[in-house]
């Protein structure tokens, strides 16, 4: 009987979770589709396309530049295609097909490639092709339109985001902001899309609640207390539903690779986001905040997970033994 | 009242097949091999010779050391060999070899205690000690050692029915078939240990073992069912003593230093048997399933029965298997030969076909922080893991990578498929090694300076005309003894941040002789044992249960000094 079988022998466990890196990957990708179909609605063909371009060029890059490195090929773990959708969230609708292909380049080959790879990358790639491409071509990057059934003048159109910027509340109904009929980049727009998509991962247990509620929380917090409009409790909301914050929040910040893995790490992690994302909203010449505060945010990851190390079981916690002793009477 | 703990992951627990299968019997092997250590600590010595004949129950080895446990014949028949086999852990050991008459005449001392020895603690660890009872629950460390040892200092019993690796279903079975029994064996334990409380911590998949004790009267005997979370590693002692007594084990540590002491659920239904029945522990109940067992089931096999008669008796494979593994897939030692034999501590027999196999090629890491989150122990999986990797011996005890209990759990939740425990045990190898190096470093450096101070003392000795230094030599001078300590005082060549990588291989070669002299230095047997097989001694079990005892030791023995930059002499001497 022995000789009929090869015995694999190996270190336990013998048993993994059915749940690799493609299957968080393939959750990921899942939760962000009801973004992409709220820009779908909002803004037509056009950020399907950017998607599209945007999604096959980071493959491409990967693939290309695994090979030539003669490295493993990573393409199937599915992290590229989350990236290239995360890039071209970060893209307005009507920016050029070719403006995605020069993001995925950055962020594939430059942010995660020449650090090695998947996890090994410091800056969140999608955020860092965003601020790539905007220092570069500040006006493509910049150029809003107003969804299509917003009822503006495309021409004098101004997102949300920049009217809270210049410290006057926006005209745009919380209804609207919250569904997504408003401008922006082609993912930030839909409130409701995105905290869809937050659920899922939340469900699957792809990410846990600290950096979100975390982040969220803070600028919640900070916007209500240092509110620039009236009622505060609308400037705080508007402050939540515009611009990148819940996009970030749930997809950008949480991006294993660039945040703390120890949970207090989490917590400051996204308490620090917050602050950042306030601070340059009220004071920085740029009206968000949010992709700068994360990408600053994830220079500290290692300063932060080493300082915040769990607690050594066994150690600080004194034995309850008066307690037990009761229990046991 | 439902008990959480942090930590822990959730596998599919895949009891079903087995779940409701009655504990059934298969027919006796012709042969058994009966391994002289089935247990933490000194191996027998084998107590019959080849041509013996033996009986059912018959001590046939035995070691005087405490730390120990005796061995019996599971079948009559006659002793055919004592040589060399290979055992569970994938070593050679002593073994003695029965050709089974299949009369299962019993010895005769295979009898029921007398009752009155029942009340006394000490006739009754004797009993214990006598059955060759061990921890069933696969750490096999000595039952009634754990009891002596624990006189006045453990206050609370808790019993271990968590059961919690994934398909094994033996002890469930066995606390829905013998409940009256086992609670009895419980009482006995509890009688032993000196205290009249008694936790049988049970997980909530199952719920018809828990109402079959409560209707047994476990309460009237001072046995409190606990009902726990289904999540692993629930069933790791310390997890454990923490859910149930919110004490934690410190780093290290023995559960008695909590004053607990925790016992498996097959242990003391081995200790019932032992004492109401005069049977020692030579059979147990073993759950047979995985992906590739044709009918999984739970099976009362005699300690000595190879895997390949179990394997044939129940069913054989269904599909072809790919992994063996002796214990749960979790902590479970994978198996290359069927031959080996069955031990006190196999609580279950897995072969899983290549479905299972979900490694990969190039496993990365994607910094999901999962295994912090899944970790029992509160470590840093992620960092332990790279810091092992490169070698580094100071970042591994400052993530208190000797803490880890080996349960698994980190590598189980791993998207990036990293082989975490494996990489940990083997951190734990070289850090003992470090360890070893830097202990006989230090003895050195003892002996050179006393050799030092005494050449100087002789010189001074020859020159006492000094009047400021006052005669501090109380010997003569002994003009020959300076010629000896020539050694010169020779700064250390190596960089003054030596490389952790080179430490280890240096320290490699030095732990061989150290450990040799820490074996000759009369060390307890317990720490010899396990210090001297970190890896194996967590990772051979079943349910981590006790698993800490082999692990923690070693830790126990560990003394880093406080300056460890002067690390780079560590080997050289």
């Amino acid at each position: 009987m022995n000789e009929q079988y090869n015995f694999i022998v190996s270190s336990s466990p013998h048993i993994r979770t059915p749940r690799g890196t493609r299957v968080i990957m393939l959750d990921v990708l899942i939760a962000l589709c009801p973004a992409l179909v709220a820009s779908l609605i909002f803004f037509g063909w056009r950020p399907i396309m950017l998607t599209a371009v945007s999604v096959a060029c980071c493959v491409l890059f990967e693939y290309l530049y695994r090979l030539l490195m003669k490295k493993p090929q990573s393409v199937d773990d599915l992290s590229a295609v989350v990236t290239g959708v995360l890039i071209a969230f970060c893209l307005p609708p009507t920016a050029p097909w070719w403006l995605p292909v020069i993001g995925a380049f950055f962020a594939i080959i430059i942010v995660k490639q020449l650090f090695g790879g998947i996890g090994k990358n410091f800056l969140n790639p999608a955020l860092a092709a965003r601020a790539f491409l905007l220092a570069s071509y500040a006006v493509l990057m910049t150029s809003w339109a107003p969804s299509n059934f917003a009822n503006v003048d495309a021409a004098t159109y101004a997102t949300p985001l920049a009217s809270l910027s210049g410290g006057a509340l926006s005209n745009v109904s919380l209804g609207a902001m919250f569904l997504g009929n408003t401008g922006g980049c082609v993912g930030e727009i839909s409130a409701l899309a995105l905290l869809l998509g937050g659920a899922w991962l939340v469900y699957r247990r792809v990410i846990s609640l600290r950096i979100p509620v975390s982040f969220i929380g803070t600028v919640a917090i900070v916007t209500l207390i240092f509110s620039r409009g009236n009622p505060h409790f609308l400037w705080m909301l508007q402050n939540l539903f515009s611009g990148g914050l819940l996009l970030g929040a749930i997809f950008m910040a949480t991006d294993y690779c660039t945040s703390p893995v120890t949970p207090k790490g989490q917590i400051i992690f996204g308490v620090g986001c917050g602050l950042l994302t306030v601070l340059i909203r009220y004071f920085g010449s740029y009206p968000e905040g949010v992709s700068y505060a994360i990408l600053i945010m994830n220079l500290t990851v290692w300063m932060i997970d080493k300082a915040t190390p769990p607690r050594r079981f066994g150690v600080v916690k004194a034995p309850r033994t008066k307690k037990s002793e009761e229990a046991a009477k | 009242m439902l008990f959480k703990s942090h930590g822990g992951v959730h596998p599919n627990d895949k009891k079903a097949p087995a779940n409701e299968a009655w504990i059934s019997t298969i027919p006796q092997p012709p042969q058994v091999v009966i391994p002289m250590s089935q247990h933490i600590g000194a191996p027998c010595t084998p107590l019959v010779a080849v041509g013996d004949e033996v009986r059912l129950g018959q001590k046939i080895g035995e070691a005087k050391a405490p730390v120990s446990a005796p061995v019996h014949a599971s079948v009559s028949g006659r002793v055919t060999a004592i040589e060399p086999r290979l055992n569970n852990l994938g070593n050679m050991v002593t073994a003695v070899v029965i050709e089974n008459d299949f009369k299962d005449t019993p010895a005769d001392t295979v009898a029921p205690a007398p009752e009155e020895a029942l009340s006394d603690p000490e006739l009754i660890a004797g009993i214990i000690r006598e059955a060759g009872i061990v921890g069933m629950g696969g750490a096999t460390f000595p039952t009634a050692f754990k009891i002596t040892s624990g006189w006045g200092k453990v206050d609370t019993v808790i019993i271990n029915g968590a059961e919690c690796e994934p398909y094994i279903t033996s002890d469930h079975r066995t606390m829905v078939e013998h409940p009256r029994e086992l609670l009895q064996g419980i009482q006995l334990i509890m009688r032993a240990c000196k205290v009249d409380k008694a936790y049988f911590g049970i997980e909530l998949n199952k719920k018809f073992a828990m109402d079959m004790l409560n209707f047994h009267g476990a309460k009237d005997m001072g046995i409190e069912i606990v009902p726990l979370k289904c999540q692993y590693p629930q069933g790791a002692e310390k997890t454990l003593i923490q859910t149930i007594t919110g004490r934690e084990v410190p780093p290290g540590g023995l559960p008695a230093q909590v004053g607990c002491a925790v016992f498996n659920t097959f242990t003391s239904y081995s200790v019932y048997r032992a004492a109401y029945e005069g049977l020692p522990a030579i059979e147990r109940v073993v759950t047979v399933s995985g992906s590739a067992i044709a009918a999984p089931k739970n099976v009362l096999v005699r300690v000595g029965t190879p895997m390949q008669w179990v394997f044939e008796q129940t069913g054989g494979f269904a599909k072809t298997p790919w992994k063996i593994i002796m214990g749960g897939p979790m902590m479970g030692l994978a198996q290359y030969d069927l031959n080996v034999p069955c031990g006190k501590g196999t609580a279950a027999l897995l072969a899983f076909s290549e479905d299972e196999n979900r490694t990969v090629e190039n496993p990365v890491c994607i910094r999901c922080g999962q295994c912090i989150d899944a970790c029992p122990m509160n470590l840093q999986p992620i960092y332990m893991y790279m810091y092992e990797e490169k070698g580094d011996i100071e970042m591994m005890q400052k993530l208190n990578l000797t803490d880890c209990v080996e349960c698994g759990a980190c590598t189980y939740i791993c998207p990036g498929r990293l082989h975490l425990t494996h990489a940990f045990k083997t951190g734990k190898a070289k850090l003992q090694a470090y360890n070893a190096a830097l202990k006989a470093r230090e003895e050195a450096e003892k002996a050179r300076a006393e050799a030092e101070a005494a050449a100087k003392a002789a010189a001074e000795a020859e020159k006492p005309a000094e009047p400021e230094k006052p005669a501090e030599p109380e010997k003569p001078a002994e003009p020959e003894k300076p010629a000896e300590p020539e050694k010169p005082e020779k700064p250390a060549e190596a960089p003054a941040e030596p490389e952790a990588v080179e430490e280890t291989v240096e320290a490699e070669e030095a732990v061989e002789e150290v450990i040799e002299a820490e074996e000759a230095a009369d060390e307890p047997v317990e720490a010899e044992e396990a210090a001297g097989e970190p890896v194996e001694a967590g990772g051979f079990i079943l349910e981590p249960v006790e698993a800490d005892e082999a692990a923690g030791e070693p830790a126990d023995a560990f003394e880093f000094p406080d300056e460890p930059a002067q690390d780079n002499e560590a080997g050289g001497n």
